[in-house]
């Protein structure tokens, strides 16, 4: 297992290593090295999952570490912890990276940088595994933060573009945020516990040397992480923007994995949390799935739909985790990652092949992106339609798919949180409204992009299905939103217990002390007993929101336009996606630039300019007097002076030696004379 | 005539006439013919002590060492004045002045 984890772990960075450096000298630009290697890493992992369900042990375990920093009496260890939940995240990304791969060899196709986009897709790969393996706080932050580079690097793919490079900006900058207070919670359980160990700080926290208060105040900074990461309210203001990358890439990161990191981490240390920081957790997911869902309503461009609707899903998770039901939030990563990244697949699909077709046509006016210059697609691209509609199912929580198995759960959950403490009534008031107005949304997206008569038939002559390197992730991804593919060997999908995945993956019992806590089992008992409920009540309200937009989009039985103009304020509210970015801008960023102008007027203005360069200029003039005084004084009047002296002492006594003979003799014979006297007297 | 101060006052003469012939003659010849009288004056001053001292014959054998030593300095310095001539072409100590520089 551990060898396995390893080969999984190495394999993308290696082929990072050979595409960055290598790449543009290989044939295809090395596209192959990359595809293979994540084909090989698929395939460990496939295998790692093939014998985790041979075992079929919920508390399967293995644990390999090598000690990386040694301080004497403290020592920082680093290594891998390999668990089930380890194993089936290490099956999604090495699953979704290598649909990526392969769908982006059309995609990416005659990019200049293809092999540079290969060898990024490759780091995060490696990226993402880490996190997946972290057995500590140390190793967890720094793939953390590996995986916010290589998000970064392909927002920003396409530098050319300014948006694309702001977004990445943005994202990089939204994650900082975020990472902050994730660092200061770290920190704060390593102060209290000593160890960054996954099991020693649950150790210690067992143990209660970490409690209260500052146990609260450590797990809300490592939900902050997950704030950052996950694009949680107040910082998804980053993921909309993030969709300037390339598709395939909106798929694995932003929508599939590196997104799903936030909710990983908290699924991994959700023993910790306390109960005060899982009821932040949960009212801040459940906010936002209902806030993403509401703007996905009103927005045009089909990346950005998808976008809002993969906040509104890492809402669900992250909501999913703050109500104690946090298998279900892992189950709903799971699922969902399968289902989005097909549905970014097929919004990648449809805008290739509007590009190819505003292309040919050498109309550079319409936007490929948005949907009101799409309609009709149906029987142009099959593939992708039909998958999307699958995906669409999956996702609207549709029986027979798999969202629907992880909505359910999800939501029975907040029910079971509700019935424990009924003063949280709000949090399965947002879980279930999410699941309105989720399908009202994606079904929109369909209609308006495949249904219907398209604006420009002269694009629409021109829309061709995309390539089969495209269109292979996209079922096989599709097929993965079958229910079977979770419930097995449970073949009902309406009965939720005897799943391999529930029998695999069990919650534990969080190891908080002095607490008022609701354990595992009482959780999932009251789960047990809320699924008919929320099950019969999400069908039906995923049936209303499917009604709603047939009407609207297909029937036009309603006029979309009539209902925006009656819900006028609150259109245009979730139009503008709530003004949050306007009002961060005018709250935020503009005091903060007047704060740092203020500060940097203060800085340079006074202190550098005055207060500095006053020193400097007091200094420069001392030296000056003093280089003067140096030269002038004692350059030029004592040490030449004296040289002056000794010359002129030995010019005027040069004279003396005359070099005649008789002259020295005479010298001799006064100095003689003159000692006589002398003696005499 | 037998008194010694005489003979010390003859010496003494001897001995400034050589000086001064040392010191003003110009030529090299000249000059040396002063350092004769200036020995010479030494001879008669060893000859006159050994007289009137009682020193027996140590006066007498100190003037002829001098003497002996007179002969090989005025070989050699006739010697060195070839040399001055041969490369001033003069023998006038005043223009020999090379050490000044």
């Amino acid at each position: 297992m551990i060898i396995a984890s390893l080969i999984i772990l190495i394999l993308p960075l290696l082929a990072f290593v050979i595409q960055i450096f290598f790449g543009q000298r290989l044939p295809r630009k090395g596209d192959f090295v990359s595809i293979f290697a994540v084909l090989i890493t698929l395939g460990v992992a496939l295998g790692m999952l093939v014998s985790i369900l041979m075992l079929n042990d919920s508390q399967f375990m293995r644990e390999a570490a090598f000690t990386w920093l040694n301080l004497g009496a403290f020592k920082i260890e680093l290594g891998f912890l390999i668990d089930n939940i380890t194993v089936v995240m290490l099956v999604v990304v090495a699953l979704i990276s290598t649909m990526s791969h392969i769908y982006s060899i059309k995609y990416m196709d005659k990019d200049p940088l293809y092999h540079r986009y290969f060898a990024y897709l490759g780091l995060f790969t490696f990226s993402m595994n880490g996190i997946v393996l972290a057995n500590n706080l140390v190793s967890l932050y720094i793939f953390w933060e590996l995986v916010g580079l290589s998000s970064y690097l392909l927002i920003g793919f396409w530098f050319q573009k300014d948006t694309a490079a702001d977004a990445g900006k943005k994202a990089f900058l939204a994650n900082r945020v975020g990472d902050l207070g994730f660092f200061i919670g770290i920190m704060l359980f390593f102060t209290a516990v000593g160890s960054f160990n996954y099991s020693d700080v649950f150790a210690g926290v067992a143990s209660g040397s970490i409690h209260g208060t500052l146990l609260t105040l450590a797990g809300l900074g490592l939900f902050c992480g997950a704030i950052g990461k996950s694009a949680q309210v107040p910082l998804h203001i980053w993921l909309p923007d993030a969709m300037e990358g390339p598709t395939p890439v909106s798929a694995l990161i932003h929508a599939a994995t590196m997104v799903a990191a936030g909710v990983y981490m908290l699924v991994r240390l959700f023993p910790i949390l306390t109960p005060d920081v899982l009821t932040v957790i949960a009212y801040i997911g459940g906010f936002t799935a209902l806030f993403a869902a509401t703007i996905a309503i009103t927005q045009n461009d089909i990346k950005r739909v998808l976008a809002y609707s993969t906040l509104s899903q890492l809402g669900y998770m992250v909501m999913a985790i703050g109500t104690g039901a946090y298998t279900a939030g892992f189950f709903h990563l799971v699922t969902h990652a399968m289902f989005k990244a097909s549905l970014f697949y097929g919004a990648g699909s449809v805008i290739h092949a509007m590009h190819h077709a505003l292309h040919k046509l050498k109309d550079h006016t319409i936007d490929p992106q948005d949907m009101r210059n799409m309609g009709g697609f149906k029987t142009r691209m099959p593939f992708t339609y039909w998958t999307m509609v699958i995906c669409t199912l999956a996702i609207s929580g549709i029986p027979f798919f798999s969202g629907f198995l992880s909505k359910d759960a999800i939501l029975a959950g907040t029910l079971a949180f509700a019935n424990h403490s009924p003063q949280h009534l709000l949090i399965p008031f947002f879980g279930f409204a999410a699941a309105l107005i989720t399908p009202f949304y994606m079904l929109r997206l369909i209609f308006m992009t495949f249904h219907r008569g398209s604006k420009f038939p002269k694009v629409y002559r021109q829309i061709k299905e995309s390539p089969r390197e495209m269109t292979i992730p996209m079922v096989i991804l599709s097929g993965l939103t079958l229910f079977l593919f979770y419930t097995l060997p449970q073949i009902n999908p309406f009965f939720d217990t005897g799943w391999w995945f529930t029998n695999l993956i069990v919650a534990r019992d969080t190891v908080v002390t002095g607490f008022e806590i609701i354990t595992a089992h009482e959780i999932m008992v009251s789960m047990h007993h809320n699924h008919l409920a929320a099950m019969l009540l999400s069908v039906a309200l995923a049936g209303l929101g499917i009604l709603f937009s047939w009407l609207m989009y297909l029937r036009k039985k309603l006029s979309p336009q009539v209902w925006a103009k009656r819900s006028g304020f609150l259109y245009r509210l979730s139009f503008n996606k709530y003004y949050i970015d306007e009002i961060y801008e005018r709250f935020i960023y503009k005091p903060l630039l007047k704060l740092t102008e203020r500060v940097g007027y203060i800085d340079w203005d006074i202190y550098d300019q005055r207060f500095i360069d006053g020193f400097g200029r007091v200094t420069d003039k001392l030296a000056r007097v003093s280089g003067e005084l140096d030269w002038e004084g004692l350059d030029k009047m004592i040490v030449n002076g004296i040289g002056r002296q000794f010359q002129r002492a030995g010019q005027s006594l040069r004279q003396i030696q005359t070099g005649r003979l008789q002259n020295y003799l005479l010298f001799a014979l006064l100095g003689i004379i003159i000692i006589l006297i002398l003696q005499v007297i | 005539m037998d008194h010694l101060q005489i003979y010390l006052i003859v010496g003494a003469a001897l001995f400034c006439l050589g000086l001064f012939g040392v010191i003003t003659r110009r030529n090299a010849i000249a000059v040396l013919m002063g350092i004769e009288l200036i020995l010479n004056s030494a001879n008669l001053n060893f000859i006159a002590f050994s007289r009137f001292g009682g020193m027996n014959l140590s006066g007498h054998v100190f003037a002829l060492f001098v003497i002996v030593m007179a002969a090989a300095e005025a070989a050699i310095a006739l010697a060195i004045i070839i040399n001055i001539y041969n490369l001033f072409h003069t023998v006038n100590v005043d223009e020999a002045s090379q050490l000044k520089q």
